[in-house]
């Protein structure tokens, strides 16, 4: 897997993405600069990882949704590329509309940094290929605006095409609204773009996947999207 | 030529902080407000010209960065 992985300034989760990249693929991403115009040549997955670029300012992600490199990225995607957005990575995602919606502050006001519970609603998009649909995973969060908000057209269109992929639950897998910790519409986690090449996440499914942190929960997104391209090699 | 351009959350859109805001006034005994949205101004300045070549581009940088389109409003308003 040639990953290549985009940094702005702000961003602060760029190098534990690299770490789970390396770790799971055997391969250092490339890091790819916000100012770069194009990514490396092979890339097969780009990912813009979690932080605060350009320190939020304006709206979370808007910024950075503007920079050069998101050209290319949204040209790869275009051509089918797999782009992966984590936490801020999400939020810029929207911003660039490459995903819809967007991703409001937390309904409580307040930033939010625990672990919490997703249920995986589909295992058969390259980004989940690696749980079972129904299985829930534990990952962590960090987030003061993840509360995926977007018109009633607009959910329905995601709901009604399954593009829904992650979702906040119980740890027993249930829907409840106290687990849905930020208020998204529906306990929005992620959601894929029409094709479903493009992923837009909030939780760090990246830091989980070494068993010394506890749980490896997070590494069946990252092991699935290997095999899914080795398999299409 | 100064400018402003106001960016405002659309109607139907939650506004936890703008509801926050509405509380801490009821607190401070501030009567009378029923309802507070939260926006944000932009005081612009742009070279002299054209009004409507003015008008063009501070729309543009609206509808380009300055306002998500998906949950917010904005006004344009050139000062004369």
């Amino acid at each position: 897997m040639k990953a290549a992985v985009i940094v702005f300034p702000g961003i602060n989760r760029e190098r534990d993405m690299a770490r789970t990249l390396k770790l799971v693929s055997g391969r250092e991403p490339a890091m790819v600069w916000h100012a770069d115009t194009a990514l490396p040549a092979g890339t097969d997955l780009a990912v813009v990882p979690g932080g605060f670029s350009y320190g939020d300012y304006l709206r979370c992600g808007a910024i950075a949704a503007r920079a050069p490199i998101m050209d290319a990225v949204r040209a790869f995607a275009a051509k089918g590329g797999l782009v992966l957005g984590v936490c801020n990575g999400f939020q810029i995602l929207c911003e660039t509309g490459m995903l819809p919606g967007v991703l409001m502050r937390n309904a409580g006001l307040k930033f939010i940094c625990r672990n919490v519970y997703l249920r995986v609603e589909r295992s058969d998009t390259p980004f989940t290929r690696g749980y079972n649909a129904g299985q829930v995973i534990c990952v962590p969060t960090a987030h003061g605006e993840g509360n995926y908000v977007a018109d009633a057209d607009t959910i329905a269109r995601l709901e009604g095409q399954g593009r829904v992929v992650f979702r906040y639950t119980s740890p027993e897998g249930t829907d409840s609204p106290e687990w849905n910790f930020n208020g998204a519409t529906n306990a929005i986690a992620g959601i894929v773009n029409a094709r479903g090449n493009v992923l837009g996440m909030m939780p760090h499914p990246e830091n989980h996947v070494e068993a010394a942190l506890g749980t490896t929960d997070g590494r069946g997104l990252f092991q699935g999207l290997v095999d899914h391209l080795a398999a299409a090699a | 030529m100064k400018a402003q351009v106001t960016v405002t959350l659309k109607s139907g859109i939650l506004d936890p902080q703008g509801k926050a805001i509405e509380g801490a006034l009821k607190s401070l005994g501030v009567g009378g407000v029923t309802s507070v949205r939260q926006g944000k101004v932009f005081d612009i300045e742009i070279a002299d010209g054209d009004r409507a070549d003015a008008e063009a581009k501070l729309k543009e940088a609206a509808e380009k960065l300055l306002a998500n389109t998906v949950i917010e409003n904005y006004r344009v308003e050139i000062e004369s």
